[in-house]
């Protein structure tokens, strides 16, 4: 028992009990937290996971669906590796599409609308059932460290029990400091009248963190019963769903699905809009935080593109047992009475009522260029953070950023090298590596066109790039990395035969090629070249090919694009291999940049606030220029390194 | 980027019967056979050639043959860079050089940049390290100026192609990723048509630039600096001392005329011409005229005139034309031999011009400081510049809107192809990146933000 004398608790007398029962604690139990505590819990380490409530477990308390473009890409990566996303919304989606089918394979992307519900039962019935993995409700005030603040060594929840712990992932999502604005109403919560972590930003900024304020926004929930869907365009499921996992046999989850419903807001929306901005607390000036610019309120929408005159608006369930519905598209911060008129003046609206109204939220986050892309505290061995308290926005950013800082949290324990992804293994590379280089004045959102080896990262091959990688941390089982091996055995002996191959003029061929609009042939040509003809493809030259062996559709899909795209693919290969020189070439922790007299000025300062852990990435700091890295590397030289 | 293959001409610029190109790099071998032939118009094979050997042939530019050479090998780690190096001795003068050159970028070389042989071969080991701080000097002096310069050397009509190319390619960029970001908000169908039409124009314009800039390619870029004056005035000795501030980067070269001395210096970055103008006198010999007519065409083209006085001797009819050709030019007169006794002192001389003077003795490398200040000055001041040439006369520039024209070409023949939206815009954005190196623009996050600005993005 001990007075504790921290920032607003003096005079408060403190049970202080010790509890050394955990190796990992992970603050928060959100999509970060869950794939942080899974992932920690699964390779081994006692795992205690905070949350501030029980009932908030792998909540989605925005959009009720999981993937889409990019993010799509992001959850397959996930679940490559070993994370439980894909296998959970496998579970429960009751929608699924896959977007961009008529574009090319590289922007291909999954998106299934959730039962929300469901999701969060679901993905809490794995962390109960998880060995080593305990659930805790409570709120973590402090994080402790050892003296010199080099090391993290436990958390101290409110009411003062100390937890020691080897490592601590921060995965508090919006919940740190958070505010809710609805209009002319603000009340201190997290998203859905939850409690919001008042304390622990305070204790991060004494232990030398530097804080973000970032701002989000969520549309109201509308009741079914007062939507005319009829004056709305229905929008279907795909008729055969892919599932997310790799490991989810698609016959198992075929099932009737919901619909969705598009609308549009008209002029008379945005009038209304016009007219009341002086009540928005963005446009009033109330709200401190950066919001998003790609998911920008209704309100924003209208003043930044007053140019059109209507806006798309899809109405997405919240799940099969509640009525209430998602209004995609008209995200606000209006106060209530704008909100309804806004909503009626929509066709099929015109009787809405609301269950919930459209907020934003303002929330402390850390900037990532203080994480190593382990996800580690650069400054703070054995303290990580994950998901949206590092400033990204979205369910799948977080859950990608938990599982690798859940990894590397467990490998940090075991003296083992962190396990990372770069921007050329993965769109979770693309995402570390812009968190942790690049200074963010927004939540940051996935985009295929941040990947710049987009062709090689696609979301059909996310598991020949990266359950490797699992494997080698421990969350992919031998069974299943011997089915890859055997995949991409398969894939490399049926490219190999169909560039052997060589198909003589017949008429099947004949036929094949003037159904397809496509040059006729004189002599032989390879089955290689046909396929190579962007109006053929695999599936289309079958009947030339009566050796073709019996592959399964995953495997044909490989094939076929990769000798569709071999020219791109291999000039993207190419590149790989010269920013991986770069990526390799490490940079000693205690460099001293000013010793380097020839870089410039601002270049010397972004380097010594980034301290980049490697050239390549020095070379992504905005500011350093190509010759600046080149004067690095002539230094490094000189230093013997 | 590092061990990609690099060429650059390795023999000084000038008239000279043999000009070598030296090309370093893991494909430098493979590089060199696709364009050298046999006498019999068959391949070399010097992928199969041993290393520290020469071979004879010709270059061919496709089917044109450009020029008889010897090819020399010397494969890595035995070379000057330690990686694959091959040097091709070229016969013909700067032109033929400059074809080859172009030939050996067009396949698979990229320019060197500055310094650049030297900064692998020292990298690689090759090279003392007390050169080091040599080395990341120049890359960093060449960087200071080409940042600075890069945009200023371009002509207003030349920067405003490019930047509208620019604009052109990041909008249609922007387009397609919004598209492919939010496909159930944005539509790209009929939308390649538009592309293909828009692309075939992008391509014309830069094929119209290049043609043109090909022909005055081979004018060198820096500042040209004449040196002016009667005979005897000390023009020849300011040559020599100022050429002697930095001999190690210095490169000597001959005149294209007799009568005309040229020298090539590096003054802080910046790159300046020095031409030595024959004495200004009037004269009756008709070849005597003949070399001042040069001489005067020189002062003609000049971006500054050196005016060199004696004021050990009295104002002449030739000094007095000479004040009324600076008259138009940017020009400092410098008063020599300070040491002796003036006789035509600072206050006559500014009854003539308004230039600037100063007072120098090239014998006691007097005033030698302040001349260069004054240079850089009119230099930062932006009344001297190499402004005066036309198009891309910059070879790294050229090099780099040569390439974005290439990644249009791909674009044009993938739309033709039927190739996706997700591949197209691998080479657009090829293109506006090297168009923005042409303009020493860089391109992060350009397109997530163009899209932002644009689109209305999201949910």
């Amino acid at each position: 028992m001990t007075w504790q004398t921290g920032y607003l608790k003096i005079f408060v007398w403190v049970n202080e009990m010790e509890i050394n029962d955990y190796e990992v604690a992970v603050i928060g139990a959100g999509h970060a937290g869950c794939e942080a505590a899974l992932a920690s819990a699964r390779l081994n380490k006692r795992t205690i996971c905070f949350t501030v409530s029980i009932n908030s477990i792998a909540l989605m308390p925005c959009n009720p669906n999981i993937g889409g473009s990019s993010k799509g890409h992001l959850v397959r990566e996930l679940d490559a590796l070993g994370g439980e996303m894909g296998k959970n919304i496998d579970r429960t989606f009751i929608q699924s599409k896959m977007l961009n089918v008529s574009k090319g394979p590289a922007v291909h992307s999954l998106r299934a609308q959730a039962d929300k519900d469901s999701y969060s039962a679901s993905m809490r019935q794995v962390l109960q059932k998880t060995e080593n993995l305990d659930i805790k409700q409570a709120e973590v005030t402090d994080l402790i460290t050892d003296e010199n603040n080099k090391s993290v060594t436990g958390v101290r929840i409110a009411t003062g029990i100390i937890y020691h712990v080897k490592a601590v992932i921060i995965c508090t999502g919006v919940y740190l400091k958070a505010r809710c604005l609805c209009g002319e109403n603000i009340t201190y919560t997290g998203p859905n009248g939850l409690m919001a972590a008042n304390s622990f930003s305070s204790s991060l900024i004494e232990h030398g963190i530097k804080i973000h304020r970032f701002k989000t926004g969520t549309p109201a929930r509308i009741s079914r019963d007062s939507i005319d869907f009829s004056k709305m365009e229905p929008q279907y499921g795909d008729e055969r769903v892919v599932p997310f996992s790799f490991s989810t046999d698609p016959d198992s989850i075929q099932k009737d699905q919901v619909n969705c419903y598009l609308t549009y807001t008209n002029e008379k929306t945005h009038q209304i809009i016009r007219e009341n901005l002086d009540r928005s607390p963005i446009y009033a000036g109330v709200i401190e935080g950066t919001g998003p610019r790609y998911c920008p309120s209704i309100e924003d929408k209208v003043v930044k593109f007053s140019d059109k005159d209507r806006h798309q608006v899809f109405l997405e369930p919240e799940g099969l047992n509640t009525d209430e519905w998602y209004i995609d598209g008209m995200s606000s911060s209006m106060p209530e009475d704008v909100q309804i008129r806004m909503y009626r003046s929509v066709p099929g609206l015109e009787n809405c009522k609301i269950v919930r109204n459209a907020y934003a939220i303002e929330y402390d986050c850390v900037p990532g260029m203080q994480l190593k892309n382990s996800l580690e505290f650069k400054e703070i061995r054995g303290l990580f953070s994950a998901g949206q308290a590092n400033g990204s926005s979205g369910y799948e950013e977080a859950a990608a950023q938990g599982l690798i800082a859940g990894i590397n949290a467990s490998r940090f324990i075991d003296d083992l090298p962190a396990i990372t992804i770069d921007r050329s293994e993965g769109y979770i590379g693309v995402l570390i590596d812009d968190l942790t280089t690049k200074e963010s004045f927004e939540p940051y959102r996935m985009m295929t066109s941040r990947a710049e080896y987009r062709l090689l990262l696609r979301q059909d091959n996310a598991d020949l790039r990266l359950r490797e990688k699992g494997y080698e941390a421990g969350l992919i089982s031998e069974e299943e990395i011997e089915k890859l091996r055997l995949k991409r055995k398969r894939i490399a002996e049926e490219i190999a035969r169909l560039k052997k191959v060589i198909v003589k003029p017949s008429e099947t061929l004949d036929h094949i090629l003037s159904s397809n609009n496509s040059t006729p042939v004189a002599t032989g040509i390879s089955l290689e070249e046909l396929i190579k003809r962007p109006e053929l493809s695999y599936e289309k030259t079958v009947d030339i090919d009566p050796e073709r062996p019996d592959l399964s559709e995953d495997i044909k899909e490989q094939v076929n694009i990769d000798i569709k795209y071999a020219g791109y693919i291999e000039r993207e290969k190419k590149q790989v291999e010269q920013f991986k020189k770069l990526e390799k070439k490490l940079i000693p922790a205690g460099i001293d940049y000013d010793d380097i007299k020839s870089l410039r000025i601002e270049a010397r300062q972004k380097l010594k606030n980034f301290l980049p852990e490697s050239v390549g990435q020095a070379s992504r700091i905005q500011g350093v220029s190509p010759a600046d890295i080149q004067v690095l590397l002539v230094y490094l030289r000189t230093k013997g390194i | 980027m590092e061990n990609d293959t690099i060429a650059a001409i390795a023999t000084p610029v000038g008239n000279s019967g043999l000009g070598v190109i030296r090309i370093s790099g893991a494909e430098a071998v493979k590089t060199a056979d696709r364009i050298i032939r046999s006498r019999s118009g068959s391949g070399l094979d010097l992928c199969k050639k041993p290393t520290h050997t020469a071979s004879y042939g010709f270059v061919y530019d496709g089917d044109e043959c450009i020029d008889e050479v010897m090819v020399l090998i010397f494969l890595s780690p035995k070379s000057y860079t330690r990686e694959n190096v091959v040097e091709i001795s070229c016969h013909g003068g700067m032109y033929v050089l400059g074809k080859v050159l172009s030939v050996v970028l067009k396949n698979g070389a990229r320019l060197a940049q500055p310094g650049e042989f030297t900064k692998r071969a020292f990298l690689n080991g090759r090279i003392d390290l007390t050169e080091a701080e040599a080395v990341m000097d120049i890359i960093s002096s060449e960087n200071e100026f080409s940042r600075k310069n890069s945009i200023s050397q371009l002509k207003g009509s030349v920067k405003d192609l490019i930047l509208d190319l620019r604009e052109k390619l990041l909008s249609e960029c922007a387009l397609i990723e919004a598209a492919l970001d939010d496909p159930e908000h944005y539509d790209l169908s009929d939308h390649m048509d538009i592309l293909h039409r828009k692309i075939v124009e992008m391509i014309n314009d830069a094929d119209k630039l290049i043609s043109s800039s090909k022909d005055v390619r081979f004018l060198k870029e820096g500042i040209r600096v004449a040196i002016t004056g009667r005979t005897n005035a000390g023009k020849s000795s300011l040559l020599n001392m100022l050429t002697g501030y930095d001999r190690a980067i210095v490169t000597d070269e001959e005149g294209t005329t007799r009568d005309v001395i040229e020298e090539k210096i590096s003054l802080d970055g910046l790159t300046l011409y020095l031409f030595d103008t024959a004495g200004i006198r009037r004269s009756d010999n008709e070849a005597e005229n003949l070399g001042i007519e040069k001489a005067y065409q020189y002062l003609e083209r000049a971006d500054l005139i050196l005016f060199m006085i004696d004021s050990s001797r009295e104002l002449d009819e030739n000094d007095l034309g000479i004040f009324e050709i600076i008259k138009e030019k940017q020009a400092i007169v410098l008063l020599n031999k300070s040491d002796l006794k003036a006789v035509t002192d600072i206050n006559t001389v500014k009854r003539h011009t308004d230039r600037k003077i100063l007072c120098i003795s090239v014998k006691e490398n007097d005033g030698i400081n302040e001349l260069k200040d004054s240079i850089r000055e009119l230099f930062n001041e932006g009344k001297i510049s190499d402004n005066n040439m036309i198009y891309l006369t910059n070879e790294r520039q050229l090099d780099a809107f040569t390439r974005a024209r290439d990644s249009l070409l791909l674009v044009k023949e993938g739309i033709e192809k039927g190739y996706t939206e997700d591949v197209l815009t691998v080479d657009i954005m090829d293109a506006y990146g090297h168009l923005g190196s042409v303009i020493g623009q860089s391109t992060e996050d350009d397109l997530a933000d163009r899209i932002f600005e644009d689109f209305c993005m999201g949910k």
